[in-house]
C-alpha cells in the first residue's frame, strides 16, 4: 500500500511541472503568468495565425518524419546484426550504440555544429534528419532487439528450410512478427526528433529552425502565452504519439497471434 | 503426392567432424540413408544426433566431411537450397498466416501460382487428416495437430529428404504413439527418405528401418532394431537399447568376434558366452546378457542367485537377484508359458545360451 501510494506520488511529482503550463496557456493576459486570471484560447489562436510558428512546426515535423524512417531502418538492421549476426566484437558494438545516450547532448550538439558548419547542412533538412537520426537510434536499436529477443528464431530456420532464402524469410516471417516493434520504435524515434532542443539550438539558422528551436527564441523575445499553447499541443502530440503506438502494436499484436477467426 | 525419384533421396555422410571449442560434437561419422529409407538417429543427450540433422539440413557446417544429397554434394549449401523438408522439435508453425497459408508457404517461396497452391495445400492438409482446418491460425490448433500441420508443410512440395528433430517428443504419451504410426505410414505412403532424431529408443526401434545409435559424437552401430537389441556391437549399444545385465570378468585364451569364449567372473564362477568383437588373450570383458534370456530354474546347472524380489506385471515376472560376489541382476520370466516362478528369498541356478551372452572388451 505505502508502495503504492509512493510510485503515485511520484508519477505526480514527475508530472506536475507540466500539468502547470496547461492553465498558463488559456489565460487571457499578455504574459505568463500563473494562476490564470480567466480562459481564453487566443493564444491558440495566436500560434495557428503566426507564420513563423507554422514553419517552423512542419521543419521539425518533416526533421521527424525523415529521422524515424531513417533511425528505424538503420536500428533495425543493427539490431538484427547483433541478435543474427557472426559479428566479431557484438558486445562493443552493444555497448557503444547507447553512446548518444550517454554522451552529454551539449558536446554531440558542439561536435556536430562543428561538422555541419564545414559541409554546410546548418539550416538544412539534411542536417536536422542526420543528427536527429543519430539521438534516435539507440532508442531504436532497444526496442527493436526487445522484439527480435521475444521472436522465436527457430521460425526463421522454418522458412528456410521451406525453401525461402534469408531476405524472403525475413521479408515474409521476421518483419510481419516484428512490425508492432518496429512501429513503436518509429513513434519513439519521432517523438525524441519532434522533442530534441540542444542539439536544434546549435545547427539552425535564422530561417530553418525546429519547433523547440522557436519556443526558446520566443522566450528570449517575447513571453507571450503562445508559448504556453505550444508546449501544451506539443504535450499532448507525444502524449498521443505514444498512446497510438500502443494501441497498433496491441492491435498488431492481436491480428498476429489471433486465437478466434 | 508423387514418389520422389529414386536416387535423389541418397543421403551420405563422409567422415563427418563438427567441434563446438575442444569438443568434437560430431567426431568422423559416415553414413549412408537410402533413398525411401527411415533412418533413426538415436543417443542420449549430447551425443551429437541433432548436430548431424543440422548439418544436413544446412543450419550447421561441419568442421571436416562432406555431406551428400542425391549424389550431390550439399556441404556448403544454404539450407534454402537444398530442397529438404524439415520438421522442428516445437511446432514452429507461422503464427501470422493461418493453417493453409502455412502449408503453401514452401510452394510460394518456389513461385507456384496462387489457385494450384491452394489446391495443393488442400490436398496435403487431407493427407494429415486435418481437412477443413485450413482457414484456422496454429495457435487454435492442439499440439499434435500442429505438429501435423508442420509434416504436411515439409513434405508438400515434394522434398526428396524429410529431416525430423524429435518431433514427438513435446506431445503426451498416447498421442505420441499413435503419431508414431502415422507418420510411419506417411513415409511409407509417399516413399520419402526420412531422418529422424530421438532419444527414445522405443521410437527408434518402432519407426525405422534402421537405427544409428550415437554416443558422445561417435557412431557406435547402425542396423535393424533387431540387430541392435539381439546383435550389439558395442559395451554402449548393449547398455543403451533394451535392458541388460552385466557380468564382469576376465577372458581366458583370446577369441575373434563370433567365437565361444569362457569368462572368469570377479567374484567367482566361469560363464560361456559369444564374442561380439576380436578380445585379446586375458582381457577385462564384459558379458551382457538381457533379462528375458536368463533361465531361472529351482536346481541344475548354472550360476547360483538369490531373488529379492519378485515384480508382477502381467504380462511378465520381473525377478531381482543377487548372485555370487553380491552382483545385481534382473531376470524376466513371460506370464503364461508354465515357467517356475520363484518367490523372494529363494535360492535359483540361471542358466543361458552361449549365444544370447556377448562379451565385450571393458
Amino acid at each position: 500500500m505505502a508502495l503504492n501510494a509512493a510510485a503515485y506520488a511520484v508519477t505526480v511529482f514527475l508530472l506536475l511541472p507540466t500539468l502547470i503550463i496547461i492553465p498558463m496557456s488559456v489565460g487571457p493576459e499578455r504574459l505568463l503568468s500563473f494562476p490564470p486570471k480567466g480562459f481564453s484560447l487566443r493564444w491558440y489562436a495566436e500560434y495557428f495565425r503566426d507564420e513563423d510558428w507554422i514553419r517552423a512546426t512542419l521543419f521539425s515535423a518533416e526533421a521527424g518524419i525523415i529521422a524515424a524512417l531513417c533511425a528505424t531502418t538503420i536500428g533495425t538492421m543493427l539490431a538484427l546484426a547483433i541478435v543474427r549476426g557472426r559479428l566479431p566484437g557484438k558486445g562493443l558494438v552493444e555497448l557503444l550504440v547507447i553512446g548518444p545516450v550517454i554522451v552529454p547532448h551539449i558536446a554531440l550538439a558542439v561536435a556536430m555544429f562543428l561538422v555541419f558548419e564545414q559541409l554546410r547542412l546548418t539550416g538544412s533538412l539534411l542536417g536536422f534528419a542526420m543528427a536527429h537520426t543519430v539521438l534516435a537510434l539507440p532508442f531504436v536499436v532497444f526496442t527493436v532487439l526487445a522484439a527480435l529477443y521475444r521472436f522465436d528464431a527457430e521460425l526463421e530456420r522454418a522458412a528456410l528450410s521451406c525453401g525461402a532464402g534469408p531476405v524472403r524469410a525475413f521479408c515474409h516471417v521476421t518483419l510481419p512478427l516484428i512490425a508492432p516493434g518496429l512501429v513503436s520504435a518509429a513513434l519513439f524515434a519521432f517523438i525524441i526528433s519532434f522533442d530534441e532542443a540542444v542539439v536544434s539550438f546549435f545547427i539552425s539558422d535564422l530561417d530553418r529552425k525546429t519547433l523547440p528551436r522557436k519556443m526558446f527564441e520566443d522566450i528570449d523575445f517575447n513571453i507571450s502565452p503562445t508559448l504556453a499553447a505550444v508546449a501544451t499541443m506539443l504535450t499532448a502530440l507525444t502524449i498521443a504519439a505514444l498512446l497510438l503506438g500502443y494501441a497498433l502494436k496491441r492491435g498488431m499484436e492481436r491480428r498476429a497471434r489471433r486465437t478466434g477467426p | 503426392m508423387g514418389v520422389p525419384d529414386g536416387s535423389q533421396g541418397h543421403v551420405a555422410l563422409e567422415s563427418l567432424v563438427k567441434r563446438f571449442g575442444p569438443v568434437n560434437a560430431v567426431d568422423r561419422v559416415t553414413l549412408e540413408v537410402g533413398a525411401g529409407e527411415f533412418l533413426a538417429l538415436l543417443g542420449p543427450s549430447g551425443s551429437g544426433k541433432t548436430t548431424i540433422l543440422m548439418a544436413i539440413a544446412g543450419f550447421e557446417y561441419p568442421d571436416e566431411g562432406r555431406i551428400l544429397i542425391g549424389g550431390e554434394d550439399v556441404t556448403w549449401a544454404p539450407p534454402n537450397r537444398r530442397n529438404l523438408g524439415m520438421v522442428f522439435q516445437r511446432y514452429t508453425l507461422f503464427p501470422h498466416m493461418t493453417v493453409l497459408e502455412n502449408i503453401a508457404f514452401p510452394l510460394k517461396m518456389r513461385g507456384v501460382g496462387r489457385a494450384e497452391r491452394e489446391q495443393r495445400a488442400r490436398a496435403a492438409l487431407d493427407t494429415v487428416r486435418l481437412g477443413g482446418m485450413g482457414e484456422r491460425r496454429p495457435a487454435q490448433l492442439s499440439g499434435g495437430q500442429q505438429q501435423r500441420v508442420a509434416i504436411a508443410r515439409a513434405i508438400i512440395y515434394q522434398p526428396r529428404v524429410l529431416l525430423m528433430d524429435e518431433p514427438l517428443s513435446a506431445l503426451d504419451k498416447n498421442l505420441r504413439e499413435e503419431m508414431q504410426l502415422e507418420i510411419k505410414h506417411l513415409q511409407q505412403r509417399i516413399g520419402i527418405t526420412v531422418v529422424f532424431v530421438t532419444h527414445d529408443q522405443t521410437e527408434a526401434l518402432t519407426m525405422a528401418d534402421r537405427v544409428a545409435v550415437l554416443d558422445r559424437g561417435c557412431l557406435q552401430q547402425v542396423g535393424a532394431p533387431r540387430d541392435l537389441y539381439e546383435a550389439p556391437e558395442t559395451v554402449f549399444v548393449a547398455g543403451f537399447i533394451g535392458e541388460t545385465n552385466f557380468y564382469e570378468g576376465r577372458l581366458d585364451g583370446f577369441a575373434r568376434a563370433g567365437e565361444p569364449v569362457s569368462v572368469v567372473l570377479d567374484g567367482g564362477g566361469r560363464m560361456t558366452a559369444t564374442a561380439a568383437q576380436s578380445l585379446a588373450a586375458g582381457s577385462r570383458i564384459k558379458v551382457a546378457l538381457r533379462p528375458e534370456r536368463l533361465r531361472v530354474l529351482p536346481a541344475g546347472e548354472g550360476l547360483g542367485a538369490r531373488v529379492t524380489e519378485a515384480i508382477y506385471a502381467g504380462n511378465a515376472t520381473t525377478l531381482m537377484l543377487e548372485g555370487e560376489g553380491g552382483r545385481r541382476l534382473r531376470a524376466r520370466i513371460p506370464a503364461g508359458a508354465g515357467l517356475h516362478e520363484p518367490r523372494p528369498g529363494e535360492r535359483v541356478r540361471l542358466s543361458w545360451q552361449p549365444t544370447d551372452a556377448r562379451a565385450f572388451a571393458a
